[in-house]
């Protein structure tokens, strides 16, 4: 038996009907008068990699807690495999956790952390002996497990908790920013190992970070979490080319962002009137006529055109250009004096000042309602694939 | 020329620059060690006015006061002929007539230049009952007008007695381990043996038990008391917190002597605590807390409560919360997550706070005095009193020195135990 298979849980056959985990109208208020999370809805599939991103202080931690069982909802239902877990306290809800700073137990071993979990729950000596080896096995680790956590590297004591979360073979394990100690490469190659490790167990994880290029390499869907509730709940594909508010289109990748009005709406699209000059056609994500709103458009869809081409084409000077080895980025000003980045290749010579067109084509751009960056409006979602 | 200038100095540099790149790791090493004794030099030169403090004022005081508990030349500078007289008397019997003669040229030596009492008391310490022997002697050798000294010195029965010539030939040896037994309740016999002292005049193996038992129940009743106190306070929001450090350091402020006559107030028999017991029923009728044990642990505990929380609290202080949220996340109940995490961490602080608060204890002397009854003085009372009163130093010098090494020795199992790098002083 290898390794792996000796880690993964029994899966369910196709239990993508009802959620495996689901919570329910949950809000949360820690001072009685503000919410930390507002009439939170949320689906989570069996063996998903669903990942909460958000800025500090929006509410994911705090769902993440609810989650654990180490912050209880203020109201609502959190629903584990169909069973209310509300009163459970986190000792017996067999869900695996990883956090931030990894919380490994620093007058253990390596082997007696991840022995842990196994241990409470009266194991024998020689089959913990044998699942924490699996275990090391697993995160590559097996030399190092009479090292003491703190003569390990940052990158070893996250495999170290990694390995603790999982022994214990539960069927959901959550990850509270587990990378954000991490430098940027040891992040990116530990973002791979998880992935691999979920593909490999097939256990449910619950992901949170505020790292939204993580959330996006590693996740099966992502929820955007923005003043205690989902701004937006999809997969990373959605989230990125038709996020549904101002907000979402901000937080994921880089986009340009117009301010204007909408003049005309004629089917999907409309005509937005720029504040301070200047009209474009933009796909209409929920606006109205005469509203005020925000244009979002990505760099890598503007391109330098001329007045005569089709679609948007707004007339600019070059501001600037930030080279960035593969490609560059240069800074249009428009007329209305609002900057634009535009993705460019390195070959392309522009001198400060020079006059250009910005062109796009109008399913590139999306006009959001202006004061729609909070969230939290959400209906009960499921999952979107 | 000008071209060929920059190479030739380069050239020494490349030498430099692969020697200690290279090939020997010894004289890279060596270098090494000389670049950090520099370093360690420097350092040592600051801490140096504060060694030299510690050394003169500290140092060599203790070294000094302590050699006093072996080294007591009073009765061998008092009684030189006898010394001489007795260097071949073999310690049986009854020395020759001339060790009298010569004694009794001693003691009218003594009376003459007004040293005789302070003689008499050094022999008393080691002979129990010479003082006033001494002192008749004396004034009967002033008064004998024609009498032979030797013939003054066989009449008086004292000094044929058996075991007092044996004690004055031990007290002209000026190296002792007279003192240092006797702290311990020991003595020589007559055998030349170590013998236990009888009970009657034992005193300080008592005084030390009951030292260490005192300061073992503070010591438990503040780690009970104080152990309890940190977890909240290093669990409470921030400000909470520094207002509680701040309830338990006052009294830290505050004088030991006011505190514990605070605590003289409190304890009287018509006091508040009295008052208090009586009033919630817990006692039926007034108790002697004042000069009692219980008085005394209660006053002791109250003062050393912080000595004990605060390298508690330090240790508490840095343990995350999600520890404790891991342990339960992995399957841990409350209990065995406070025992197989929490514990075990902030063990070292547990450990050093009650060593602090131990050792400290050992060497109580206000409040035992002011606070304990006459059967709960300390050693240090005892000490005092040796300085103080009887003016002996000798005998201070000797009980310092063994609860010095009781203490050393309670320190060092404490570190072979635990690991002196683990013990958390703050």
């Amino acid at each position: 038996m290898s390794a792996v298979e000796a880690l993964s849980p029994s899966r369910a056959p196709n239990a993508d009907a009802g959620g495996f985990v689901d919570f329910l109208d949950v809000e949360k208020s820690y001072d009685g008068r503000a919410f930390a999370v507002t009439r939170l809805n949320l689906s989570v599939a069996r063996g998903e990699f669903l990942t909460l991103l958000g800025p500090s202080g929006s509410g994911k931690t705090t769902t993440l807690n609810m989650l654990a069982g180490f912050e209880r909802p203020t109201s609502g239902t959190i629903t584990l495999e169909g069973q209310p877990v509300d009163r459970l306290p986190p000792y017996q809800r067999n869900i695996g956790m990883v956090f931030q700073n990894y919380a490994l137990f620093p007058h253990m071993s390596v082997e007696d952390n991840v022995g842990f979990p196994l241990s409470v729950r009266q194991v024998s000596k020689a089959d913990i002996a044998a699942r924490v080896g699996r275990a090391l096995d697993m995160v590559r680790l097996k030399q190092f497990g009479d090292r003491k956590p703190s003569q390990l590297s940052g990158g070893q004591q996250q495999r170290v908790a990694l390995a603790r979360a999982l022994v214990f073979e539960p069927s959901l394990v959550l990850m509270d920013e587990p990378l954000g100690a991490l430098d940027k490469k040891l992040r990116e190659h530990m973002q791979l190992e998880i992935k691999q490790l979920h593909t490999m167990l097939g256990v449910t994880i619950v992901y949170v970070t505020h790292d939204q290029s993580e959330a996006l390499t590693m996740s099966d869907r992502v929820a955007v979490f923005n003043n205690g509730g989902i701004a937006q709940l999809g997969s990373p594909d959605d989230l990125y080319n038709t996020p549904r508010n101002s907000f979402v289109a901000s937080f994921i990748g880089e986009n340009n962002t117009l301010e204007g009005t909408v003049d005309t709406i004629s089917g999907k699209e409309c005509r937005v009137r720029l504040d301070g000059g200047g009209e474009l056609t933009a796909l209409a994500v929920g606006v109205a006529k005469g509203d005020a709103c925000h244009v979002a458009v990505r760099p890598e869809r503007l391109r330098l055109g001329s007045a005569g081409d089709s679609g948007n084409a707004l007339p600019a000077s070059v501001d600037g250009r930030i080279y960035l080895g593969d490609h560059l980025r240069l800074l249009a000003r428009l007329q209305n004096d609002q900057v634009l980045t535009v993705k460019v290749d390195t070959e392309a010579t522009m001198a400060n000042g020079q006059a250009v067109t910005v062109c796009c084509a109008p399913g590139d751009c999306r006009a959001f309602p202006a004061d729609a960056g909070a969230a939290g409006s959400n209906s009960k979602q499921g999952k979107t694939k | 020329m000008s071209a060929s200038l920059p190479s030739e100095l380069d050239r020494p540099a490349l030498a430099r620059g692969r020697s200690a790149a290279g090939t020997d790791p010894k004289s890279v090493s060596a270098a090494l060690r000389r670049a950090e004794f520099g370093d360690r030099l420097r350092s040592l030169a600051l801490a140096a006015p504060l060694l030299l403090l510690l050394a003169l004022s500290f140092g060599i005081p203790i070294v000094l006061l302590l050699s006093r508990a072996v080294y007591d030349p009073t009765i061998a500078d008092a009684l030189p002929r006898t010394s001489q007289a007795l260097g071949d008397w073999n310690g049986q019997g009854l020395p020759a007539d001339a060790a009298f003669t010569a004694l009794a040229a001693d003691l009218s030596e003594n009376q003459a230049r007004g040293s005789a009492y302070e003689l008499a008391k050094a022999l008393n310490a080691r002979l129990p009952g010479a003082r006033s022997q001494v002192l008749k002697t004396v004034r009967q050798l002033e008064g004998a007008g024609g009498k032979p000294p030797l013939e003054v010195m066989k009449s008086v029965p004292f000094w044929s007695a058996p075991g007092t010539w044996p004690a004055i030939r031990t007290g002209t040896h000026s190296l002792t381990s007279f003192y240092l037994l006797s702290a311990l309740d020991l003595r020589w016999n007559a055998d030349g043996g170590i013998e236990r002292v009888p009970p009657e005049q034992a005193i300080f193996l008592q005084v030390f038990l009951r030292t260490f038992f005192v300061a073992g129940a503070v010591t438990l009743a503040t780690l009970l008391l104080g152990f309890p106190l940190a977890y909240l306070i290093s669990s409470v929001p921030k400000g909470l917190a520094a207002i509680l450090i701040v309830a338990v350091l006052l009294p830290f402020w505050t004088s030991i002597l006011v505190r514990t006559a605070a605590w003289t107030v409190l304890l009287q028999k018509f006091g508040l605590v009295n008052d208090l017991l009586l009033w919630l029923g817990i006692a039926s009728e007034r108790l002697d807390l004042m000069y009692s044990r219980i008085g005394l642990i209660i006053a002791m505990t109250h003062i050393q409560l912080p000595f004990t929380l605060l390298p508690i609290y330090s240790v508490m202080r840095t343990i995350a919360p999600s520890q404790m949220k891991a342990a339960y996340s992995l399957g841990a109940k409350p209990f065995t997550a406070f025992r197989r995490v929490y514990l075990p961490q902030v063990f070292p602080g547990v450990m050093a706070g009650c060593l602090l608060t131990f050792i400290l204890c050992l060497g109580y002397y206000i409040t035992p005095a002011l606070i304990g009854g006459a059967s709960d003085q300390l050693i240090s009372n005892f000490i005092a009193n040796y300085v103080n009163v009887e003016l002996n130093w000798e005998m201070a010098a000797a009980l310092s020195f063994i609860l010095l090494v009781f203490t050393l020795a309670l320190f060092g199992i404490f570190a072979r135990i635990l690991g002196l790098d683990r013990l958390k002083m703050v």
